[in-house]
């Protein structure tokens, strides 16, 4: 395909056809924020049933798969594809390189992520969504009839093969396309930490694959993997679950650390204390994630022994996460702060997060686990932990990489409205439902009685759930009413990383000449060590891009349909589809793809105008 | 320095002295590995077909073979004790180790002793 050939498309088909890691990780942003919508609605749905004692505002049924597809969307279909697309858009900007090493293979990823994700939500108009929890332990979940816990197990499967394949992606660029000078111990945090989070899911998410393909084969063959009258035994999908799940909510925490140790350096006007302590910690919270899956199962039985291994490499955990913690502080100690919305959400972060880190000790302690196991204590850690880490870091790099990323800054007044409504209506949702937990109010329960002192807590939970909703929006309202603010976009916050130094939007080739890295935190180095431009580390000539494709989109496609064939047991819509899947990779074998060059002209004529 | 060079192109001219005898090394060392994989397979087979050796031997004698076999043919057949291949041993190792530990926990944890 020549040059102008490839600039002569329409919009739609350009988005559908891209291969470019900036418009994948826009999309990956756009889908995960749908479904976190979705998500936060099934969440407000619930917490307006248990607004009052035996209100009756959903059936029982319903709730139970409010709940599973709240946690199911919120964990895989908007936590991660959200730090995907900030993933996505940002580490080949860090590591000043010019597209992630598999262009072809992250498009993919992308399409298989988000028909995963809208083949579960199918479940929702054909008989009833998946109702077994998002862990869907069996047997409950392999004797649950109709079709939902079908959707569950296929949907996840696409899913998590999307995101297998985004974890291999990353770490192979990181690995092979970091600029000349960048070595590991030069990488900003971000990147580290991704490609730490990009490890763990290289590692865990065999252990899901393998779970729920026995999931699959018990319920639409008839397998006995979980049957314990055919000795089967029902312990197993509980580990392996947990063995994939817990380095999961580390897959989805370090990112965020990283996002916060890039927002305070910058915005302390101070190199983030510690880097090489911050790397450390970072590999030793990825290590032990895989060494503590069993504290999630400490009343499962597994005997005293085994409980106290458990609880005591998680307790260690608690150390590396410490360390992060005092860095960050001590990143800010003496530091000139500026309170923007970004930072606020860093700063909100530190005290919030500390609270989830220490009910999750108290939970790590196997004998008080007993009491806490399965009551609301247990939803407030992790939302204490997932909301006041994950999703304060994704709503701080929004505001931070904003201005990168769509060529406009985020306003900050009403940024900072949202930033203190949401802060507070997490804490009035969450910091109650402790108390709720210890008095013994059960964890997905569809209602409660009334006259046992849990009324008024469990109506405060609700309105602070409220509150976040009216903060969302307010965030929803920003990205519409700030797209004048288009002044200052290239490098608004005084930036210290390579990512600042491409001009705002950034152009589909990223850097007109590879950068040479001369130190950590390479911009701030040559702002003021140097002339404050990079230096290029290659003459200015043709750029090799990859061509867009349409064959992403139809191996997803090829699998959705597959998957409804096997849901319902439709042989020729399983031929026809796994046809179009295989296919469609049979066509991307054989055809020769060498993709198109950027004539050094129109390279030119760019920065002339930037 | 032309700029772009086919990768996949093949090679002009004869190899140099030394690469000859790198490669003449090269040759052996992998005709050896082959002879040895050859033996230890056997090995592992015999222990099995014969009736001299109780299972109780057979049984971690073969999965001590087959975890030297492995290791031989990951540094051998498949290069990894070559240069320029740290990042490969770094994620094969740790990704072994991982799956080794998890899988012994896992066959404790649900094994019929419980600790």
């Amino acid at each position: 395909m020549s040059y102008e050939k490839a600039q002569s498309k329409n919009v739609i088909w350009d988005w559908l056809t891209t291969v470019d890691h900036k418009k994948i990780g826009i999309m990956y942003l756009a889908g995960g924020a749908f479904f976190f919508a979705l998500g936060g609605l099934e969440a407000i749905l619930m917490r307006i049933q248990l607004m009052f004692p035996e209100f009756s505002f959903v059936q029982a049924q319903t709730f139970n798969e409010l709940l599973t597809m709240h946690g199911t969307t919120m964990i895989f279909l908007a936590a991660m594809p959200l730090l995907f697309g900030f993933m996505n858009f940002i580490i080949p900007l860090q590591i000043g390189a010019r597209d992630v090493a598999f262009p072809f293979l992250n498009a993919l990823g992308f399409w298989l992520f988000l028909f995963g994700g809208l083949l579960l939500n199918v479940s929702w108009f054909v008989g009833g969504a998946p109702d077994a929890g998002w862990t869907a332990y069996v047997p409950l979940s392999s004797e649950s009839p109709g079709h939902g816990l079908d959707y569950y197990v296929l949907g996840l499967q696409v899913g998590g093969l999307g995101t297998l394949i985004g974890g291999i992606n990353f770490l192979v660029t990181i690995i092979n396309m970091r600029a000349p000078g960048m070595s590991m111990m030069r990488m900003p945090l971000f990147t580290w930490s991704s490609f730490v989070a990009s490890m763990l899911i290289l590692f865990a998410f065999p252990a899901l694959t393998i779970g729920l393909l026995l999931l699959m084969l018990e319920r639409l063959f008839g397998g006995t993997f979980f049957a314990v009258d055919f000795g089967g035994n029902v312990i197993i999908w509980q580990h392996l679950f947990w063995i994939f799940g817990h380095p999961e909510v580390y897959i989805l925490i370090l990112p965020a650390f990283g996002i916060f140790s890039e927002i305070l350096p910058t915005f302390a006007k101070k190199r983030l204390f510690g880097y090489s302590a911050m790397v450390f910690a970072t590999l030793i919270i990825g290590f032990l994630g895989f060494m503590v899956w069993a504290h999630h199962m400490f009343t499962v039985g597994m005997g005293p022994v085994a409980n106290a291994i458990f609880a005591v490499a998680t307790m260690a955990i608690a150390v590396p996460t410490g360390i992060k913690i005092f860095n960050w502080l001590l990143t800010l100690w003496g530091g000139r702060i500026q309170f923007t919305t970004a930072n606020l959400f860093a700063l909100g972060f530190i005290p919030s997060f500390v609270m989830g880190g220490v009910t999750g000790v108290m939970l790590a302690t196997s004998a008080a686990n007993y009491q806490f196991h399965d009551t609301y204590f247990v939803v407030a850690h992790f939302h204490y932990v997932i909301i006041g880490g994950v999703v304060l870091g994704l709503f701080g790099g929004a505001f931070y990489w904003w201005p990168k990323m769509f060529g406009y800054r985020l306003n900050e007044t009403l940024g900072k409205w949202f930033f203190w409504l949401f802060l507070t209506g997490f804490h009035l949702t969450f910091f109650v439902q402790h108390f709720l937990g210890l008095m013994g109010m059960q964890r997905r329960v569809a209602s409660y009685l009334g006259g046992q002192g849990l009324e008024s807590m469990n109506f405060i939970s609700t309105m602070g759930a409220f509150l976040m909703t009216i903060a969302f929006i307010l965030f929803l309202i920003n990205i519409f009413v700030s797209t004048n603010n288009k002044e200052n976009a290239a490098d608004p916050w005084d930036g210290r990383t390579l990512e600042w130094t491409t001009p705002s939007p950034v152009p589909e080739y990223n850097f007109a000449q590879t950068p040479l890295v001369r130190d950590l935190d390479a911009y701030w180095y040559e702002k003021y060590e140097g002339d404050g431009k990079m230096k290029a580390a290659e003459p200015l000539g043709d750029i090799h891009m990859p061509n867009g494709t349409i064959l992403p989109v139809l191996i997803s496609l090829g699998l959705i349909i597959a998957s409804f064939g096997f849901i319902y047991m439709v042989i020729p819509l399983i031929i026809a589809g796994l046809g179009v899947t295989f296919g469609s990779m049979f066509v991307r074998s054989i055809k020769e793809d060498h993709g198109y060059h950027i004539p050094v002209e129109e390279i030119k004529r760019d920065k002339e105008e930037g | 320095m032309s700029s772009h060079v086919d990768p996949s192109a093949p090679l002009q001219g004869e190899p140099t002295k030394n690469t000859q005898r790198k490669l003449k090394k090269e040759m052996r060392t992998q005709l050896v590995s082959f002879v040895l994989m050859i033996f230890i397979t056997s090995m592992a087979f015999l222990s099995i077909a014969s009736d001299a050796i109780p299972s109780g031997f057979a049984i971690p004698f073969i999965l001590l073979l087959a975890a030297i076999q492995v290791t031989l043919q990951l540094y051998f057949f498949m290069h990894m004790n070559e240069k320029g291949t740290a990042w490969v041993n770094i994620m094969i190792w740790s990704g072994l180790f991982i799956a080794v530990l998890t899988v012994a926990a896992l066959m404790l944890l649900i094994g019929v002793v419980k600790y």
